[in-house]
């Protein structure tokens, strides 16, 4: 207990005013630790606006489609009976970072989700590299304001069924519109110029007299197999699709490109999720707590606040009910606490695990690792032997060969590294997606799209249901579309198509 | 810097939109999933919302996923018992033990929503239409709604336009002192005139005497008279009935048993429903008779057993004194509908007949009969045979043997492309 206590408020209801408080208390001591983050911006909203933007999956605007409607009703009837309760914040990567407060909150908890919100998210945006590189902060909230007024003005222009029938495709696709590394970055005319340039000057060096007197080669071998295009595989279907397909009218490209920058815009999400909700777990708990150091809460504020927080980083485990998989609150929690624990109170493991950063700066540890990895590296680099105890993992192998699971690893010695590596494997997205890429377009011959599927240790894909994918993406292409699966030698073992 | 804003007063229903674009995409799928729920209702919340079911299935968005099969490894949390080597046996079933949440392996779950009572009762009459409505805008027409209608020259004082009124007394200030300002004009064009001219004083006098009389002529113009008043009008505009009587006729004789009465209670709940959809107010009348009629309520109508013959026409002339007493065609959309086993005696049934076609069926928008009778009982009944003489665009006839027929019926009978 603080030996001055001198509240900023006591009852559990808030004010604008009184949010304007603690934003500066939380602000300061987010300060001391030296957080670096987007400006902030507070809206108020009321249950059901909460539910209006879970369906247009937490962003402030965005384009009329059916299946936002579907994930309304399901969480609208889920909430009113009761299963599920709302997420006390969303918050959006823009800059100004916006952060949604639910006025049913109490005091308490606007001060946690300004705490974890406004500072925590907020800081993992502005720095881990995922974001960096692929979102851009400033540009979001105008862009999906385009974007809206865009698919609107088609929905007026040619109908809302013909519409809606390329956004279903799209969104069939959306997993596939997503680069995963920048492209280079087209020429600029200069650099053109200039390299033809040089290449001039090159042949002009090495010209020699004498190759003109070799005999003619023979013909030109006859019209060779047509080009394969495109000459590497293409990752980003969506991509493809908005560039090449034959028979897209510009308005449908410009859709086609709308969605593929939405599912752009949600990549570094989807790859950050433990580190992103621990690192603002982890703040929202550092900087409440030092709110209450100072003294500028009560304590049954920070029992409130305890009692929320615990809620968040529960985990249940895998034979318990209501147990859905690793909480990423609790593992990223407890990571970035370890992180911590490792550098202030390294004991003999750590030293032996972590060289490097045992007894190190704390706040500089964990900045670099905000700032420079995602999910998997970031577990496969510091997930610690004691926090697999803490959380008795374990790892089960699940082979088609066998008749029965078997476990592969548990938490001791010999297991750590196999767990670790396990466990990181787990969260990268490419294992999760099945690996499917465009492998060649028949530009000069029928038009028709070639797939091809690189099964990953012989997991099938769910052949239906990639039969109706093929089908969304056979309507953008225009022409037949076929999916290949090809075995991890690269045989082909079956083949899929969609005719037109 | 923090900044807030209080979005709670604005865009409330942002997703109504796209919750009215899932509606319309899956109708069909809707459109059965609500009758088979009215199959299973009481009347008494026959008109609420309701919770759909559709099959997952159906409006599952597809992507390529990995389905089972194939080797993976999967971390989870809360070991006690397990170390290295340990076996356990492949659970059976959607979810795996390869991690996949218990749950959304599982693809025979139902999507469930609940609609509105005005999704539901859209969804439920969509596309039917009350047959006849032409008539009741055209027709004889009592009601009259005032509106404004222009300006006259006459009215009470309350309904004076000061802003019409000024104008038109402007206009005619310009019209009648117009000339007479040009005519004063030009004389002291004259005047200025004779004056340079040095005329003699007795012709300056006579133009200066011109000018005094135009002055005055024009300074006699009125500011205002009283025929520049204007007043507001308001005129009456024939209105189109918008109540309807609705006369529920039920044999209630032995014959009747309760699974007929049943059948038709749901019939008439239907009805009514869907009347009441279409104008502001709908009364009801529920007419019963054995071998004479009386006018009840309708707790009396559904469940109060009674006994007796079967006169039908009893019921028809009393609900023929009970529109001239009480429901003037005029003013009322008159709706029957009836409901019996078929059952009549003797004469009754033609006569029956003669009575609805000579006086009921001349006052009423719709007459429907629903006769109810056992399945598989083709027979004709003799009321059946009666009624099959009457001719007339607006008197329907249906049978119906069982719960799930009703809607149909009522469906055929007001199906838009009957209208």
């Amino acid at each position: 207990m603080s030996p001055r206590m001198n509240p900023i408020s006591t009852g559990s209801d808030w004010s604008f005013e009184l949010l304007e408080r603690y934003e500066a208390a939380i602000a300061e001591c987010a300060a001391e630790f030296g957080l670096d983050t987007y400006a902030n911006q507070v809206e108020v909203i009321t249950s059901e606006q909460m539910l209006d933007a879970y369906a247009s999956t937490g962003l402030p605007v965005g384009y009329p489609h059916w299946s936002h409607g579907k994930a309304f009703i399901a969480n609208e009837r889920a909430y009113r009976k009761g299963w599920q309760g709302l997420a006390y914040e969303i918050v959006i990567n823009s800059d100004p970072c916006i952060a949604y407060l639910m006025e049913e909150n109490s005091m308490t908890m606007q001060a946690l989700v300004i705490a974890h919100a406004s500072f925590g998210h907020n800081s993992f945006f502005k720095g881990n590299y995922l974001f960096r590189q692929w979102t851009q902060a400033s540009g979001i909230v105008d862009y999906l304001v385009f974007a809206r007024n865009y698919v609107m003005d088609c929905e007026e222009r040619y109908g809302v069924a013909a519409v809606e029938e390329v956004l279903d495709s799209c969104h069939a696709l959306m997993d596939y519109g997503v680069s995963r590394y920048r492209r280079a970055a087209p020429l600029s005319l200069a650099r053109e110029k200039a390299r033809g340039v040089e290449r001039r000057e090159q042949a002009r060096l090495r010209y020699n007299e004498l190759w003109r007197t070799l005999p003619a080669a023979h013909a030109a071998p006859a019209a060779s197999a047509p080009e394969e295009f495109p000459l590497e595989p293409e990752e980003n279907i969506l991509y493809f699709v908005e560039k090449y397909s034959p028979k897209l009218a510009p308005w449908q490209r410009e859709i086609v490109r709308i969605v593929r920058k939405l599912a752009q815009y949600f990549y570094p999400q989807a790859h950050t999720k433990v580190m992103n909700e621990g690192w603002a777990t982890f703040w929202h708990y550092t900087l409440i707590n030092r709110l209450h150091e100072k003294g500028l809460v009560t304590d049954g504020f920070m029992l409130e606040f305890l009692q929320s927080h615990t809620n968040v980083v529960s985990q249940h485990g895998f034979d318990e009910p209501g147990y859905a998989g690793l909480n990423p609150y609790a593992l990223g929690f407890a990571m970035m606490q370890d992180i911590r624990r490792i550098c202030e109170r390294p004991n003999e493991e750590d030293r032996r695990w972590f060289p490097d950063i045992a007894g190190g700066d704390w706040l500089l540890v964990l900045d670099f690792a905000m700032r420079n990895f995602k999910d998997e590296s970031f577990i496969a680099q510091y997930l610690s032997p004691r926090l697999m105890r803490d959380f008795h993992l374990f790892a089960v192998a699940d082979h088609e060969a066998k008749t029965r699971l078997e476990v592969d690893a548990i938490h001791n010695d010999e297991g750590y590294a196999r767990l670790r590596s396990v466990l990181a494997a787990q969260y990268r997205l490419d294992q999760r997606l099945p690996d499917v890429q465009v492998a060649s377009y028949a530009r000069d011959g029928n038009r028709s799209l070639l797939l091809r599927h690189q099964a990953q240790r012989g997991r099938p894909l769910i052949e239906d249901e990639a039969g109706e994918v093929l089908k969304h993406l056979a309507r953008l292409w225009g022409f037949t579309v076929t999916l290949q699966r090809a075995d991890a030698d690269g045989r082909v073992e079956s083949v899929q198509a969609c005719t037109m | 810097m923090l900044q807030i804003v209080d979005r709670r007063l604005n865009g409330r229903n942002k997703s109504a939109v796209n919750r009215e674009r899932f509606l319309r995409r899956y109708k069909e799928r809707i459109r059965e999933a609500v009758k088979d729920m009215i199959g299973e209702r009481s009347i008494t919340d026959m008109d609420k919302g309701g919770e759909v079911n559709i099959p997952a299935r159906d409006v599952s968005e597809p992507s390529f996923r990995h389905g089972r099969g194939g080797d993976s490894e999967t971390v989870h949390p809360g070991n006690r018992e397990f170390v290295r080597g340990d076996t356990i046996p492949r659970p059976s079933g959607g979810s795996g033990g390869a991690g996949r949440r218990p749950g959304t392996g599982d693809a025979v779950d139902d999507f469930v929503f609940s609609l509105s009572r005005e999704e539901f009762l859209n969804i439920f009459f969509d596309d039917l239409e009350l047959p006849r409505l032409a008539r009741s805008v055209m027709g004889q027409i009592e009601q009259r709604k005032w509106t404004r209608a222009g300006f006259v020259s006459t009215g009470a004082p309350c309904n004076l336009s000061v802003v019409r009124t000024l104008r038109t007394a402007l206009a005619r200030r310009i019209a009648l002192s117009g000339s007479v300002a040009e005519h004063s004009r030009e004389a002291q064009e004259r005047l200025e005139q004779a004056r340079l001219e040095r005329r003699p004083d007795e012709e300056l006098a006579a133009i200066e005497a011109e000018i005094v009389i135009l002055e005055s002529r024009r300074l006699h113009v009125p500011f205002l008279d009283e025929l520049d008043l204007r007043y507001r009008n308001v005129a009456g505009v024939p209105q189109p009935v918008a109540r309807a009587a609705m006369f529920c006729l039920m044999d209630v004789s032995a014959s009747m048993d309760e699974a007929r009465k049943d059948l038709a209670k749901r019939f008439f709940a239907l009805l009514y429903l869907f009347l009441t959809r279409k104008y502001e107010r709908v009364e009801l009348i529920f007419i019963r008779h054995t071998d004479d009629a009386e006018e009840v309520d309708e707790q009396t109508f559904f469940h109060d057993t009674r006994s007796g013959g079967t006169v039908v026409l009893s019921a028809l002339e009393l609900a023929h004194r009970v529109v001239e007493e009480r429901f003037p065609c005029a003013q009322w959309n008159l709706y029957f509908a009836q409901a019996s086993d078929g059952d009549a005696f003797g004469s009754d049934a033609g006569r029956s007949a003669r009575f609805l076609e000579q006086n009921l069926l001349p006052l009423a928008r719709h007459f429907a009969y629903i006769e109810t009778s056992d399945a598989g009982d083709a027979r004709a009944s003799s009321l059946w045979a009666g009624y099959q003489t009457v001719a007339k665009a607006h008197f329907a006839m249906r049978r119906v043997a069982q719960r799930a027929d009703i809607y149909p019926v009522l469906r055929e009978l007001f199906s838009r492309q009957a209208a």
